[in-house]
């Protein structure tokens, strides 16, 4: 059903009875070509670009839970492109341009608000580093301005320019960047996907592969087997697992990350903001919630929750860059698990198992990217070769050497 | 007024004033916010969220949706304070909120008649044309409409603080349960803390005209409430909401310390966050009253039975004139009992039930009012307050009974948010109609209406139990009302008139929670976020499992098939500034000084942050038009005469042991086994992913005993490298470390005439000639008379320097000392930014090359790379991208227009080629003025950069609006003899 | 979070940091050629990361200084036994 003005009224006019589910909810099928493990936002993103671009009609995405349950409806909804690194820029602006275009894709309203993201920066050392970073985005096509405190000042003047402990002396901002509704990205691929003829199989679990002579044949699950020609994991934060039944380790450690909503408010923050000099980025919703967040809980983990030094750490990051926040009431705390790198930036690559592709490693960084993370995945399980835009996103480059580490820190996993 | 005569825990000698949307009226103290607007016969509050529709007080507790207020001014303005919490104090301010331009006339109401369009979901399908209307249109529209109270925008002028408790019970609630639970922990000698979100214990003893023991329950409560406080091994918190619940027996607490006062007392925060670590934890949080969904279930006037019951017992406020009751349970019928013995009408009781206990229908008809069993109310008329009843017996026909309130008893939802806080979930049980805990977490139990059971006598013998097993012994349970009614679930009326609310906040109705299943949302998870239902501020505590139960009849799914709700942390909302406590502003994270700080102030220093660190940046002078010039001034001045800088900040690692010089092998990509006694040695160490960690001189003090110094920004993580390599890979190496950055104040003497400058403080018996002294000595030394000393020969500057060390408490002293003696070989204080000039000048790395990707071969470090040992990092240092010859590595850079100021973060292009990713050549690291050359320099990171001196480059700086062309050069810009280090 | 530091006792986790999964012994290189490069590779980046039993790497920093073992549930976070971490690494 599409959605259009006259669509409301008519729907409105006969008591809104006559809406259709948004998806199929589907029964798995013995066999597909192409099946995508996880119902996330990357994963439907996945199957619609491979009916949509690709032309693939014999696909499924199995999802172990109800769709966009796991980190899809559970990060802090920021989308923004300003990378320091030629290897993830391409992959991160290809997604704001996805983005800029995707209601109408879509058919679908997923709230696409360019409010701007604005990184400060506290010292000369870092204005630098800033500088680097946004010329490096402006090389690339990218938008980037470099604000000095003046400006700042204007862009966000409730921020404490006076009596920081690490004082303001400017911003990187990217007006291209801002919000998107997390699960109305989940449920507008879901729905083009579905209209598409894909399957979308939800409380269905893998619990294992069929391979055969080494090559992926399908997948095991809790509704049974079901035969695939090639198989895509698109599971972050559960990615070693799936990748332990295939038989191969990857470099991830899975960590708890964390996020804080308030009680609705009236409009208070123009975009989305980030403190330099601590963990602590912030913005508010539609609805009129801060959402907010920081480091993670730099322990393994797939509990799905944290604790409270990491809540503390953020919300000193919020009253150390804006005590206006100090009254406002957390209304809400939630977690999701990461996977995250060993170099901080995500993996696009065939799996060292025949048949099957890899999608994960997104560290905290995976909302921002859906859509071109299914554009380039779909590219790469389709054609067999990875698109232009996530071609650095290798498996091997940890081997070899060529990380993409954004802040340096080096094969340390919770660092990043 | 509507206040009884008499009765009710309020203290009618202090009367309070205070005002509501400007209007001054009072109250007493003992008053909630609510039960004085209720004594005023203020019933409409505020609006809603989405509709705009009037609204009222709902409950009496931290359940509330709808009654939410903005509280106190200014600053201080709190949005969406919940008037049913808010304990009335003397001079309180509200406002009523999300109403333009009053309460009483709201003009976005008109969205109630545009309800049709504005059901579950309709922003995803509408305010996509044209495209570009978002932003500019539609979204600053929504945005402006939605979200409730208004922040202040201003500084939180209060202030927060943390906590810690130990305890062996845990008691959260003092209602029946919670306080036996605590009398038998605490009777055993047990250390207990009774957390009560109320400012009274009790729970709903305070609001039940119940009997324990013979006694009114209130004054039972009040009793144990003595004796606990008797007893010196319990604690007893009220104003202290139990929110979280983390790993290790740890809970998170909140303590209202000042929010029941106009302004917190000047010795006082405002709230405390208590981390409480307790052996057990009784969960005795009692439960929530459930609505129904039917018509109308929204207007003012309609309340929980149970509401009614605390404000007319507790609060001696009388709810209405005349008051209906719908119920599911017994409840009702109790609160039309009550009403009528305060001498309130009741106008009738209506029961979705065909059986109900005679008595309570006798009783009911005793007092005049009509009843209606097996009878749904199917809406309610009136605005602004409820005027009258529709009631139903047959879902057909309906008959209107007039009233001013109606009390509701849908059932009830045991509060249990804080046994899922871990991961567990509760379970459905058809006993009790409601979802009870199942699994807990170690350590923890449930009593009482938490855990489904809601008989007052069972409640008290729950909580005895849990007592007693959380480490207590059994104590005698007081006699009191056992029984308890039949509940069977009642979700909705049928056939109902008007907007039947399941979510009272967030404006969901059950006509949203149908469209949002006929549209796939079959999910519990699914159906929340797509109609927001029980994601508002009470969190859905009355409405949400109703919404969801709705679902699972139209799905036909029995409660029991579907996943059960979890409730995620905090219990209830957390002021972000009690989460942060006293870290914010300047204390947002300590500040450390180094020993010569204060002397630095009184030198007029300019400060810079490094990490924790303040550090001297420069020492202006009088006259100096700005930072550049001084800056300048000071450069110059160690490269002519001497200069001395403060730095202390560097790591400094004492490392001893037999086996000191074979780890340091291991540590290091160079060797220091073979460094001789008295000497330093320039050091690069490796991650073991072979990029540079971190480098700094390592001095070798005594056969077995080195001294590191590490940059400033990695002294941390180097000391956790060397004990991990210690410990971990090498436990059999005698080698031991400790971190000795704080016990030294170091300072760098640099400049022709710095040896000069030291002999000043040096004792005499130490010669430090050039000839006894080289290049890259080290020795322990005396100042200043006996004062214990090191003297390190190096230098970061190129110039003959020195670094002197002296125990910290000294540190001040030896400054202030050398400065007085040695004025007249013309040292002068310098800071981190001439420092930097220096060592720019002199092409040594720093933090901004040494950025953790940049390999020992980028930074021009290679040949330091032993090939005949194993160090941390040597094998993937040979990966093949680290080995590439194009790798950017270590240049000087200087423009062709030599009066260019050249910027670090520029990237670098040939010129002539297009700009795009693929031609980037490198990127400039580091700049400054150079008073030696006189123009501007920098170092950079640059494809094959040796080899490229002499060629010209774009420096492409579109950030900054900058591009011009830059010679490069080698990074080493003065002496790149190094002659100046050996005289 | 609740952490028994053989050496301290029972301490809150925020006295501690952690650094990541126990990888198993560092590698003896050769000849630093490409076996070398595989073996340290396989140690320095890649992981288990199980769903349930691990042990990870978490160092007293605030503390006593030691290096400690700590075994733990990546489900629920249940701590299972600690120890020092002495030797963990050696080949």
């Amino acid at each position: 059903m599409r959605y259009s003005a006259y669509n409301l009224v008519a729907q409105a006019l006969r008591c809104n009875r006559h809406w259709k589910p948004l998806w199929r909810d589907a029964a798995p099928r013995p066999a597909y070509d192409i099946v995508i493990v996880g119902g996330g936002g990357h994963g439907l993103a996945t199957a619609y670009y491979l009916a949509k671009e690709h032309g693939l009609s014999n696909i499924a995405v199995i999802e172990r839970s109800w769709i966009g349950s796991g980190n899809a409806g559970r990060n802090t909804t920021i989308i923004r492109s300003n990378y320091r690194e030629p290897g993830n820029i391409p992959l991160y602006e290809l997604s704001m341009k996805l983005w800029e275009g995707l209601e109408q894709e879509l058919n679908y309203n997923v709230m696409v608000s360019q409010r701007g993201v604005c990184n400060l920066f506290h010292s000369d050392a870092q204005r630098d580093a800033y500088a680097r970073r946004g010329n490096m985005m402006r090389i690339h096509g990218v938008d980037a301005e470099l604000l000095d405190e003046a400006a700042v000042r204007r862009h966000a003047p409730f921020l404490d320019f006076d009596n920081a402990r690490f004082p303001i002396r400017g911003g990187l901002l990217q007006k291209r960047g801002g919000t998107a509704r997390h699960d109305a990205v989940v449920w507008g691929y879901a729905r083009g996907a579905s209209d598409l003829g894909v399957d979308i199989i939800q409380n269905c679990e893998v619990t294992g592969f069929t391979l055969t002579a080494g090559r992926i044949t399908g997948v095991e699950t809790t509704r049974g087997v079901i035969a695939a020609k090639k198989v895509g994991l698109a599971v972050a934060g559960n990615s070693s697992r799936l990748a332990a039944m295939a038989g191969f380790r990857l470099p991830i450690e899975t960590c708890v990350l964390q996020a804080m909503v308030t009680e609705g408010i009236k409009p208070l923050i123009p975009g989305v903001i980030t403190f330099g000099a601590g963990h602590f980025y912030i913005s508010q919703s539609d609805k009129g919630g801060l959402v907010f967040g920081g480091d993670i809980d730099s322990y393994k983990s797939y509990a799905q929750r944290g604790n409270l030094p990491v809540i503390e750490d953020v919300c000193e990051g919020g009253m150390a860059i804006m005590p206006m926040l100090g009254r406002l009431r957390v209304l809400r705390q939630w977690a999701g698990n990461v996977d995250m790198t060993m170099d901080g930036s995500p993996i696009i690559d065939r799996a060292p198992v025949d048949g099957l592709y890899f999608n994960g490693g997104w560290c905290y960084g995976g909302f921002k990217a859906t859509p071109a993370s299914g554009f380039t995945f779909a590219h790469l399980i389709a054609r067999d070769m990875p698109h232009a835009s996530a071609a650095a996103l290798r498996l091997d480059r940890f081997s070899t050497g060529h990380v993409i580490d954004e802040n340096g820190q080096g094969a340390q996993a919770n660092l990043h | 007024m509507s206040r009884l005569a008499e009765g009710g825990l309020i203290e009618r000698r202090k009367a309070l004033q205070f005002r509501f949307d400007g209007r001054t009226y009072r109250g007493f103290s003992g008053d909630t916010l609510a039960s004085a607007l209720l004594a005023n016969d203020v019933v409409l509050v505020g609006r809603s969220f989405k509709y705009h529709r009037p609204r009222g007080i709902f409950t009496a507790g931290s359940d509330e949706p709808n009654a939410l207020v903005e509280l106190r001014r200014g600053a201080r303005r709190e949005p969406n304070t919940k008037a049913t919490t808010v304990e009335l104090f003397d001079g309180l301010e509200a406002w009523s909120q999300n109403r333009f331009p009053s309460r009483a006339f709201d003009l976005l109401s008109v969205n109630n008649l545009l309800s049709p369009f504005l059901t579950a979901g309709f922003y995803y399908k509408s305010f996509m044309w044209p495209s570009s209307w978002w932003e500019k249109v539609y979204e600053p529209w929504i945005r402006r409409a939605a979200g409730l109270g208004r922040a202040s925008g201003e500084a939180d002028p209060d202030t927060y603080e943390k906590a810690h408790a130990f305890c062996d019970v845990l008691v959260a609630g003092s209602g029946p349960a919670g306080l036996m639970a605590a009398l038998s922990a605490g009777r055993a000698g047990a250390r207990v803390i009774l957390c009560e979100e109320d400012f009274l214990f009790g729970g709903r003893l305070l609001s039940e005209t119940y009997a324990i023991a013979d006694r009114p329950a209130a004054n039972w409560a009040m009793n144990a409430v003595a004796e606990l406080r008797s007893l010196s091994n319990v604690r007893l918190m009220p104003r202290t909401s139990l929110v979280a619940v983390y790993d290790g027996n740890g809970y998170a607490a909140l303590e209202r310390v000042g929010d029941h006062l106009a302004i917190p007392a000047s010795h006082q925060p405002r709230q405390r966050l208590w981390k409480i670590v307790a052996g057990r934890a009784v969960i005795a949080t009692g439960c929530h009253e459930r609505l129904i969904a039917f018509g109308g279930n929204d207007v003012p006037g309609v309340m929980q039975a149970s509401a009614i019951r605390t404000f007319l017992n507790r609060h001696a406020v009388v709810p209405g004139r005349s008051v209906s009751l719908f119920t599911a349970t017994d409840n009702g019928w109790r609160t039309a009992a009550d009403l009528a013995r305060a001498g309130i009408g009741v106008a009738a009781v209506v029961d979705s039930r065909r059986h109900v206990n005679p008595a309570l229908v006798a009783a009911a008809r005793r007092t005049g009012a009509r009843v209606f069993l097996d009878a749904q109310v199917v809406g309610v008329r009136g605005g602004k307050r409820v005027r009258s009843v529709e009631i139903s017996t047959d879902g057909h026909n309906a008959l209107t009974v007039p009233c001013d309130a109606l009390g509701v008893s849908g059932g009830f939802n045991p509060a249990l948010g804080l046994t899922s806080h871990l991961g567990a979930r509760p379970r459905w049980s058809d006993a009790v109609s409601a979802y009870v805990p199942d699994a807990l977490p170690p350590g923890m139990d449930v009593a009482g209406a938490a855990r489904g059971i809601f008989s007052l006598s069972g409640c008290l013998a729950d909580g005895a139990r849990a007592g007693a097993e959380a480490g207590g012994r059994r104590t005698e349970v007081p006699v009191a009302e056992g029984e308890c009614s039949d509940l069977e679930p009642f979700w909705r009326t049928k056939r109902s008139r008007g907007k039947a609310f399941v979510d009272l906040q967030n404006d969901v109705t059950e006509g949203d929670v149908i469209q949002a299943a006929r549209e796939g949302f079959i999910s519990g998870e699914h159906l929340k976020r797509y109609t927001t239902l029980g994601m508002a501020t009470d969190q859905g505590k009355t409405g949400a499992i109703v919404g969801q139960m709705v679902l699972t009849a139209l799905t036909g799914r029995a409660p029991e098939d579907v996943a059960p709700p979890i409730a995620r942390p905090p219990a209830v909302p957390v002021a972000i500034g009690a989460y942060a406590g006293l870290h914010r502003g300047r204390d947002f994270r300590p500040t450390r000084l180094t020993a010569g700080h204060a002397w630095a102030v009184e030198r007029g220093a300019t400060f810079t942050e490094t990490g924790q660190w303040l550090r001297a940046q420069w020492f202006a002078r009088e006259g100096e038009k700005d930072w550049l010039e001084t800056v300048s001034r000071e450069a110059a001045h160690v490269r002519a005469a001497a200069g001395i800088c403060d730095v202390s900040t560097l790591g400094k690692i004492d490392i001893q042991g037999r086996d000191a010089g074979i780890f340091l092998d291991r540590i290091y990509i160079n060797s220091f086994s073979t460094l001789p006694v008295g000497k330093a040695r320039y050091g690069v160490m490796l991650r073991e992913d072979g990029f540079v960690m971190d480098d700094g001189t390592t001095s070798r003090l005594g056969e077995d005993r080195y001294f590191m110094t590490t940059t400033t920004a990695n002294a941390g993580r180097v000391m956790q490298h060397l004990e991990f390599c210690h410990q971990v890979l090498w436990p059999e190496l005698d080698v031991q470390m400790i971190s000795v950055t704080e016990q030294w104040a170091q300072y760098a003497v640099a400049g022709p005439r710095s040896r000069d400058a030291l002999r000043k403080v040096v004792d005499r018996a130490f010669d430090i000639s050039d000839a006894a002294f080289p290049y890259m000595a080290a020795a322990g030394i005396t100042v200043c008379g006996g004062i214990e000393a090191r003297l390190f020969r190096i230098s970061f500057s190129g110039e003959l320097a020195y670094e002197l060390a002296v125990p910290a408490r000294y540190g001040d002293a030896l400054i202030r000392r050398v400065m007085d003696t040695a004025a007249d070989t013309g040292l002068a204080p310098y800071g981190t930014e001439a420092l930097s000039v220096l060592r720019i000048e002199k092409g040594h790395p720093a933090g901004n090359e040494l950025n953790g990707q940049t390999t020992a071969h980028d930074l021009g470090l290679g040949r330091l790379m032993s090939s005949k040992k194993d160090f941390i990092g040597r094998v993937l240092a040979g990966r093949q991208a680290l080995t590439a010859p194009d790798r950017p590595s270590l240049a000087g850079f200087k423009p062709v227009e030599r009066g260019k100021r050249m910027r670090g973060g520029a990237h670098f292009f040939v010129p002539g080629i297009r700009i795009e990713p693929d031609h980037v050549e490198g990127h400039m690291t580091s700049v400054c003025f150079s008073p030696a050359l006189g123009h501007w320099i920098g170092l950079g990171l640059l494809k094959r950069g040796p080899e490229r001196i002499g060629e010209h480059l774009r420096a492409y700086d579109p950030v900054r609006d900058e591009d011009f062309l830059v010679e490069v050069c080698s990074p080493i810009f003065v002496d790149p003899e190094g002659a100046r280090l050996r005289v | 979070m609740r952490i028994t530091c053989p050496y301290c006792g029972e301490r809150d986790s925020e006295e501690f940091s952690v650094q990541g999964e126990v990888a198993g012994p560092r590698p003896r290189p050769s000849d630093y050629g490409d076996a070398d490069v595989k073996a340290f590779h396989a140690y320095v980046h890649l992981r288990a990361n199980d769903f349930g039993l691990t042990r990870e790497y978490w160092y007293h920093g605030n503390g006593c200084r030691r290096w400690l073992e700590v075994s733990r549930d990546t489900r629920n976070h249940a701590i299972l036994g600690v120890a020092m971490a002495s030797g963990a690494g050696r080949r």
